[in-house]
């Protein structure tokens, strides 16, 4: 009896060690259920594809699209993409890559499927040059990802504030108040004396990005790397200018010191309690999602100060590890086609980066009723054709976290701008160096 | 069943008989060998999860290892050195001690506190005690989300309170040592009544005589507490203190949820309260990619634990002795 139940003890401990290593080795198969294909699409932020994927399992109803990530930030989503890759597992079958981060991952192209191989050479022609060539590597030999979007600029403001304020409220009367970026300073003080109980800006990080990507694309078309991919955060006269103003602006008091992307960035949205923000044309979209439906209409889009630039912007890539690579490579090709463009930038703004569908009337005409009308297609449009991008060197994401963590310690009066330019230079010698 | 067997064995035929000692050798097999077999589930799964990726971690930590790279190569202790110049990770190593000690201290002493109301009568016993566990049952992310929006820097509670009474709004996220307040706080919400429920179990199982005698001796309530329950208690208080150090010092889901916004690995623009698990994922993940250098991070914290558990473990028994009741010869003998 005593010796039975034992062997039956026995068995049951030697199942349950089985069971954990059948779990820990190889998990879940993605089963596919009635001959259906599911198409995982990992994002972050707003790319606005909710009616294509609904287009495409209309006209392939063979395939389910699922998509995981959406308004996730770019902090949270990339290092788990990079988790993915390194385990060689866990990555949708389609992941998008914004083009700070796409540097990095172009330095080990095996970890995506090469699209050079699968016809996407014949594109070539629905894309920016530059875009292009983002997802090019350096050899010219493999293409890791399709554009989507680019980052074009405005300045959004709060028509609601400005009224209160005093001051003009037409975005085209808006446009001709601030020029150039001490335009934009003097604006600001005038807001600030009326005492609105809201500050001018959100966060000077934010404002101090758009500033380096202007002033750096505008001059030798590189900001923290050469093109050589030697770090001149210190020697680069653009990234110092663009220091310079940012710091008049803090040091005017305009900005609300929201950490961008934070809670309480998000609170200031929905409480209004700030009045203008430097605008990409992605950003669009986080503003509808963060301020909601009951600040809709109090919203409009001016022209950014200074010359136009480029923020962001992202590609659509195949890791290599995904099991549908063919299907999912078709999706890619269908998202990021002209009109996959276009439906995206209706359904959430990010800009497209395909010169047809920049000329498409769909675009030119496109109006956003949230930003009171705004003619979107125009505003954002223009600047994309003509605009020079900036260079992407090697650990830039590392480096940009240590400038804007410097501008941000300044906002808060922990350091002086002087000490902070310090901040800046070490700690992005050192990010580099890591 | 066995001994019948061998019972019957000696008068059985030559078959049975070979059938038969096979039967009392598998029996004794059983009995020598399966236990081991039943502890071994333990060992399997801490194997594949736990020391497995110990060496694993510490084989990263001898390479310059890109995440994503393909061949990484092998430098030695190069990583180690490297890092013990680095001021970031010493910093963070201040951190992580400093939220360690004024969390974990109230906390226990708090605990401590809470457990010896909960072991009087009182009215609904059972619902206090549960209720203490309460805090314990919700998500870390839940409690750090709430305490982040909490100690917010304008939209806060805390300030706004803070306000009402006429203090400025303190900078909760960008001050460091009021970040770590705030994170203690979060901590100790969190773990106090599930300390205060181990205390409890190991002082229910103090034999009531001994406050009868120490009463009779003319000890009132606080001096039975200190000469008779905490001595009595210094195994379990031992214990506490050393989960509580390798909980605390492995602190990373309050000080990351606490933080919200571009970059929140580093615990504040100028790393007011990042932990070592933090610098950890920093390094090996975004935005550094260097795998190598995180590992060499958790083999550091691992140290570091090591010796913040063997020093409290001295300091405790130290102070549990201090505070030995007079008459040691008798308690001794309940032991």
């Amino acid at each position: 009896m005593g010796t039975f139940s034992r062997h039956r003890l026995a068995a049951v401990a030697l199942a349950t060690i089985g069971a954990l290593l059948a779990t820990s080795g190889c998990a879940g198969e993605d089963a596919a259920d009635d001959g259906q294909i599911t198409l995982t699409v990992d994002v972050f932020g707003q790319l606005g594809y909710d009616q294509l994927y609904q287009e495409y399992m209309d006209a392939n109803p063979g395939v389910k699209i699922v998509e995981r990530g959406t308004g996730s930030n770019l902090d949270e989503y990339s290092p788990r993409l990079t988790q993915w890759l390194a385990a060689g597992k866990g990555a949708g079958d389609i992941v998008a890559i914004e083009e700070g981060l796409m540097v990095e991952y172009k330095a080990n192209p095996d970890n995506f499927v090469n699209l050079l191989d699968h016809g996407a050479g014949e594109l070539k022609g629905n894309f920016l040059e530059w875009k292009w060539n983002q997802g090019l590597t350096a050899d010219g030999q493999k293409l890791i990802g399709l554009g989507t979007d680019v980052g074009g600029m405005a300045m959004c403001y709060r028509t609601d504030l400005f009224a209160k304020a005093g001051l003009p409220t037409e975005r085209d009367e808006v446009s001709k108040l601030w020029p150039t970026w001490e335009d934009y300073i003097a604006v600001g003080e005038r807001f600030k004396a009326a005492n609105t109980g809201a500050s001018f800006l959100d966060a000077a990080t934010n404002t101090f990005n758009t500033i380096v990507l202007q002033t750096a694309g505008k001059a030798q078309g590189y900001h923290y790397y050469d093109t050589s991919d030697n770090l001149v955060v210190d020697s680069n006269p653009a990234v110092k200018q663009a220091w310079d103003t940012t710091m008049k602006i803090i040091g005017a008091g305009l900005s609300g010191k929201y950490g961008s992307w934070s809670e309480e960035w998000v609170s200031a949205f929905k409480q209004a309690k700030f009045a203008t923000i430097a605008c990409p044309a992605w950003m669009t979209g986080v503003i509808e999602g963060n301020a909601g439906t009951e600040a809709s209409g109090k919203w409009d889009i001016a022209r950014v100060p200074g010359d136009g630039g480029n923020w962001g912007g992202s590609h659509l890539a195949v890791p290599a590890q995904g099991k549908q690579k063919e299907e999912a490579i078709k999706l890619v090709k269908f998202l990021t086609s002209p009109q996959g463009q276009i439906g995206a930038f209706k359904a959430k703004g990010p800009l497209p980066s395909s010169p047809q569908a920049l000329n498409d009337p769909a675009i030119a005409e496109a109006t956003n009723a949230y930003f009171s009308g705004a003619p979107i297609g125009t505003i954002f449009a223009e600047g994309a054709k003509t605009l020079k991008p900036v260079y992407m060197g090697p650990k830039n994401q590392a480096v940009r976290t240590e400038v804007e963590n410097a501008v941000r310690t300044v906002e808060l009066g922990q350091r002086t701008p002087e000490q902070g330019w310090q901040d800046a230079v070490t700690n992005a010698k050192k990010a580099a160096a890591k | 069943m066995a001994l019948q067997l061998d019972a019957r064995g000696p008068t059985g035929p030559a078959p049975g008989r070979s059938r038969l000692s096979r039967a009392g050798r598998l029996s004794r097999i059983d009995a020598k060998y399966s236990p081991y077999l039943y502890i071994a589930p333990f060992f399997v799964v801490f194997a594949i999860f736990g020391a497995w990726p110990l060496a694993y971690t510490f084989w990263v930590s001898l390479h310059d290892w890109d995440l994503l790279g393909s061949d990484p190569t092998f430098i030695g202790v190069d990583n180690y050195t490297r890092l013990l110049a680095d001021g970031d990770f010493w910093h963070a190593v201040v951190n992580t001690l400093g939220i360690f000690v004024i969390s974990t201290v109230p906390q226990l002493l708090l605990a401590l506190w809470l457990a010896n109301l909960l072991n009087r009568q009182l009215r609904m016993r059972t619902g206090w005690r549960m209720a203490v566990l309460v805090p314990n049952v919700t998500s870390t992310a839940a409690v750090a989300i709430v305490f982040g929006v909490l100690f917010g820097r304008e939209f806060g509670m805390v300030n706004w309170l803070l306000d009402l009474v006429g203090i400025d709004g303190i900078e909760w996220k960008s001050n460091r040592f009021a970040s770590w307040v705030a994170i203690s706080a979060m901590v100790d919400w969190r773990w106090t009544g599930y300390n205060a429920l181990i205390f409890l179990a190991a002082m229910q199982a103090i034999p009531r005589d001994l406050y009868e005698a120490a009463a009779i001796d003319g000890a009132n309530r606080a001096r039975q507490f200190w000469s008779v329950t905490v001595p009595l208690l210094k195994p379990t208080i031992i214990f506490c203190v050393i989960i509580s150090t390798i909980g605390g010092l492995q602190l990373f889901t309050e000080p990351r949820l606490f933080h919200s916004g571009t970059n929140p690995i580093r615990g504040g623009p100028l790393r007011e309260s990042q932990t070592m698990t933090m610098y950890m994922f920093e390094n090996a993940f975004a935005p550094y990619y260097n795998f190598g250098y995180g590992s060499a991070v958790a083999w550091l914290l691992f140290a570091l634990i090591a010796i913040v558990a063997a020093i409290n473990v001295l300091i405790i028994r130290r102070v549990g002795s201090g505070t030995r009741p007079p008459r040691d010869a008798r308690k001794g003998g309940f032991r």
